[in-house]
């Protein structure tokens, strides 16, 4: 027996030997990353070179870095979850992982982190997994430059691209997700920073994300998404330099924002979507330098905002600037461009001399009477705009931008 | 009646006002094209020509083309000919005749520079305007004698179509705010030709998403090719309607 | 050939014609004489079929005129007023009647008038380039054109030059003579005293007589048709 013993580590030798690095794949000696995972020590290096894996659920309950070269597959079979990761400081990086199983009650995910610290996932690539990336009480992990990709079509039949479930200090960065239910879905996740994603086309939400505080979100990009983004019940956030476009449909927006706290929104691109931002009891939000282009309505705020500050931003084509559901406006609107405004500036300081008024006639009667959409392009309320703007009468007086730029504000 | 049309055509063809407006049409359609880069946008703005400018000259014309040639109908009509030929000779005259000016001065353009469903679907529909008008024209002069009050009728009725009745639609929509009126809504814009045209044309041009729930009640409606193809049949009639009661007033008008 | 029989038109409480009667027949030169207001245009309409009588009927050569509008082949008529499209030229306002008539079979043209009043010579003018005096001749020519055995004329003379009113006075002595039935309304009486052989008079849309003009003159003592006229309205 002890002969025995001694055989098999003089046969596995050579791979403990290479300071904690094992070998997996068709000519190794270690044939499945089960296998090698079962022999690995903690901070050991697996190298899975490229080919073919089925080996069904693959749980990594080490602390390894578990590196594939020329990226190889994990086959899920549609049966299986592929990489449960329930070790801190796991590495995963360059595996391309297929077909994980659809199950409404498991929440199958191509790699599911359950519980774990200072984990990182990089450069893979996910096809057809029924979740994503899926982080549950994740801390310190990094989620980055993965390509994320589903391609079913009915909202239940589909997961989230990548998934955080009361984690801190997150940062997720440089992915690509596509045709999931919600591109990147967030709650209760604090301290975090998703940056340089692009999240496309996806059935529902380009991101969405709930109940999570000081985050920030810089330069993603959110395109041609169902309802486009969804931001709710959260307290400082910040939204920077994003690109929210083509998010056109009945329900669609490009960012839509409720129960807001002490946030800002800075340099984003609103680009023809139904609506560009829509505001719901949003308090104390700043929105600099925004540009809204050729949006339905290029903003909706509901007349339960509170001291949101909308500075400096440039609105351009839009069928609409504002909506509003009242005459209560607690918000301020000052030094943006409008393109529709057709004021003057006799003393040159670049400031129209006469207030612009965002929120047309025919928008306040479409909040209060949607049917009269139908008239939508009609004459008579392009008619009746004109009229309004000579002499206002339902539009709130205060809703009103008194410093109007003259020229484009950046 | 070919006879008719034909002169009918090539008088018309060379009226200055004819040039003019197919020249100014052009212009602003070909420009409209090369400064916008967002095609779609382009058709949004013909849309708003081919729903004021369009029925008001097509009316306009029409009327004064009619009263103008009053004497010349006279004379035509002391030769062997039919009522009915002559007047149809007229008709057709005219809505063959303002039917290549749209042709030649908004579809070539909207036709060459897109290439989608809506494009072809805002050429029908200008057409169809076009052809209204001039049916509802042919309409007013057979019943009023006097060229004046012709014309104010052709203006009022053109104010109608495209303002009052959707002022009084407005008002409609206020009065009955609490009950589902949207399926009520399908039925009376095909009352007006220009409602119809202008909302079958924004369902086509993916408008429709701002037009929120009742954009939805309206596409299940007009996005169908059944509810296409009745839209194009009710402005079919608003063609055919005021052309056939014109005709009829005509055998037996005094002139 | 032209029978009127108890034409009645009411346009509102104006009554044009009330209950008028009168037989026309070819080789007569009838002026149509009377007020304004008499109601003689509204005969000529209803004869040519642009006015459709209230009640009565009118007959072209035994042919109520309401049933077929062929009959008016035989008609030439030259409006008071000619107006054309304005951007038709005058060749094309003959090539447009001309094709219009040769439906029914072909007819020798007469283009005597055309020569006279030297029509080829303008024949590519607009109409809206025209003065009102070269629309009458074209309208004049138009009427004589197609040969026809009927002429009504509405103020033939009426805006034409001297010279043209000669040409076209001559044409119509011509025309009578050929067995034609020619119907004038003219206000300048001594204009036409020459050629008419019968005189129509009508008042508030009734007739009050119709004679030749020798059976008048013999009457009144008067030489002159205007005096005739005169004469017989001062007595009325």
């Amino acid at each position: 027996m002890k002969c025995f013993h001694f055989i098999i580590f003089l046969l596995l030798a050579p791979i403990i030997a290479f300071s904690g690095t094992i070998k997996v794949g068709a000519g190794e000696l270690v044939h499945s990353i089960k296998q090698a995972i079962h022999l690995a020590q903690k901070g050991d290096t697996i190298i899975v070179a490229a080919g073919e894996y089925r080996e069904g659920n693959i749980v990594v309950d080490k602390q390894v870095f578990l590196q594939g070269k020329g990226m190889p597959v994990l086959n899920g079979q549609k049966k299986f979850e592929i990489l449960s990761i329930k070790a801190n400081g796991v590495i995963v990086e360059g595996f391309k992982l297929v077909h994980s199983g659809i199950s409404a009650i498991d929440d199958f995910a191509g790699i599911k982190l359950y519980d774990c610290k200072d984990i990182v996932i990089r450069n893979n690539m996910l096809h057809d997994t029924y979740f994503g990336i899926y982080v549950q009480y994740g801390i310190n992990c990094k989620i980055i430059n993965n390509t994320v990709v589903a391609f079913l079509k009915e909202e239940q039949q589909s997961g989230n691209g990548i998934h955080c479930w009361k984690s801190d200090n997150i940062l997720i960065s440089g992915n690509k997700i596509m045709g999931h239910r919600d591109g990147i879905y967030l709650e209760f996740v604090s301290n975090s920073v998703i940056s340089n994603n692009h999240s496309i086309k996806n059935i529902r939400y380009g991101l969405h994300f709930m109940s999570s505080n000081n985050n920030k979100y810089l330069s993603n990009y959110f395109i041609g998404n169902g309802a486009g983004v969804a931001v709710m019940y959260s307290n400082q956030v910040q939204m920077i330099n994003n690109v929210f476009k083509e998010n056109w449909g009945d329900a669609a927006y490009g960012l839509l924002l409720k129960d807001i706290r002490d946030s800002e929104i800075k340099g984003n691109h609103f680009e023809k979507n139904t609506s560009g931002i829509y505001m719901e009891a949003v308090t104390r939000v700043s929105m600099e330098h925004n540009l809204f282009i050729n949006n339905g309505w290029a903003m909706k705020i509901q007349a339960n905002c509170m001291e949101v500050n909308v500075t400096k931003n440039n609105f351009l084509g839009n069928s609409f600037d504002v909506g509003t559901n009242g005459n209560l406006v607690l918000n301020r609107f000052n030094n943006n461009y409008w393109d529709k405004y057709e004021g003057y500036d006799i003393n040159k300081d670049k400031i129209g001399d006469v207030p612009y008024r965002p929120v047309s006639m025919y928008s306040m009667i479409v909040e209060q009477n949607p049917t009269a959409m139908m008239l939508f392009r009609s004459f008579i309320t392009s008619l009746l705009d004109k009229t309004e703007k000579l002499i206002p009468s339902i539009t709130p007086e205060n809703l009103v931008d008194n410093l109007p730029l003259m020229n484009k504000a950046f | 009646m070919y006879k008719i049309i034909k002169y009918i055509l090539t008088d018309i063809l060379r009226n200055k006002i004819i040039i003019a407006y197919i020249l100014v049409l052009l212009s602003i359609s070909l420009s409209i094209f090369a400064l916008e880069d967002n095609v779609n946008k382009g058709l949004l703005s013909l849309l708003n020509l081919i729903l004021i400018v369009l029925p008001l000259f097509s009316i306009i014309f029409s009327t004064i083309y009619l009263y103008n040639s009053s004497e010349f109908i006279e004379l035509i009509l002391s030769q062997p000919i039919k009522r009915k030929i002559i007047w149809i000779g007229f008709s057709f005259g005219l809505s063959i005749a303002l039917s290549i000016a749209f042709i030649l001065s908004i579809a070539l353009p909207i036709l060459i520079f897109v290439h989608t469903l809506s494009a072809l679907m805002i050429v029908i529909v200008g057409l169809l305007l076009t052809n209204i008008f001039v049916a509802v024209a042919l309409f007013a002069c057979v019943k009023i004698r006097d060229k004046a009050r012709g014309i104010g009728v052709a203006i009022i009725l053109w104010m109608y179509f495209s303002l009052l009745f959707d002022a009084l639609i407005l008002f409609l929509l206020f009065q009955f705010n609490d009950y589902p009126i949207e399926k009520p809504m399908i039925v009376i814009s095909s009352f007006n030709p220009i409602d119809l045209a202008r909302v079958l044309v924004l369902l086509q041009l993916d408008e429709s998403a701002m037009m929120g729930y009742t954009g939805a009640i309206f596409k299940e409606y007009f996005g169908t090719k059944l509810g296409m193809s009745i839209s194009v049949f009710i402005l079919t009639t608003w063609y055919t309607i005021p052309l056939y009661f014109s005709n009829k007033q005509f055998d037996k008008k005094d002139l | 050939m032209i029978i009127a029989n108890n034409v009645t038109k009411q346009f509102g409480k104006l009554k044009a014609l009330n209950d008028f009667s009168v037989e026309c027949h070819s080789g007569a030169c009838i002026s149509l004489i009377g007020p304004n207001g008499s109601g003689k245009t509204t005969f000529i309409k209803s004869v040519l079929g642009m006015i459709i009588p209230d009640s009565g009927f009118i007959t072209f050569n035994n042919q109520n005129i309401d049933k077929d509008c062929t009959y008016r082949s035989n008609i030439g008529y030259m409006p008071q007023i000619g107006r054309y499209p304005d951007n038709m030229s005058i060749g094309q306002v003959i090539d447009l009647m001309k094709e219009i008539r040769m439906n029914n079979g072909t007819i020798s043209l007469d283009e005597d008038l055309l020569n006279a009043f030297q029509i080829q010579k303008i024949t590519d003018k607009k109409m809206c380039t025209l003065s009102g005096g070269t629309r009458q001749k074209v309208s004049a020519v138009l009427a004589f054109l197609f040969n026809p055995s009927v002429l009504i004329l509405d103020e033939p003379t009426a805006g034409l030059d001297p010279v043209a009113s000669e040409i076209l006075k001559e044409k119509i002595t011509l025309e009578k003579h050929r067995e034609k039935l020619i119907l004038i309304t003219s206000h300048i009486l001594s204009d036409l005293d020459e050629l008419v052989n019968e005189v129509i008079f009508m008042q508030e849309g009734k007739l009050i007589f119709h004679k030749e003009v020798e059976e008048l003159k013999l009457e009144t003592g008067e030489k002159m048709l205007g005096k005739v006229i005169a004469n017989v309205m001062s007595k009325n």
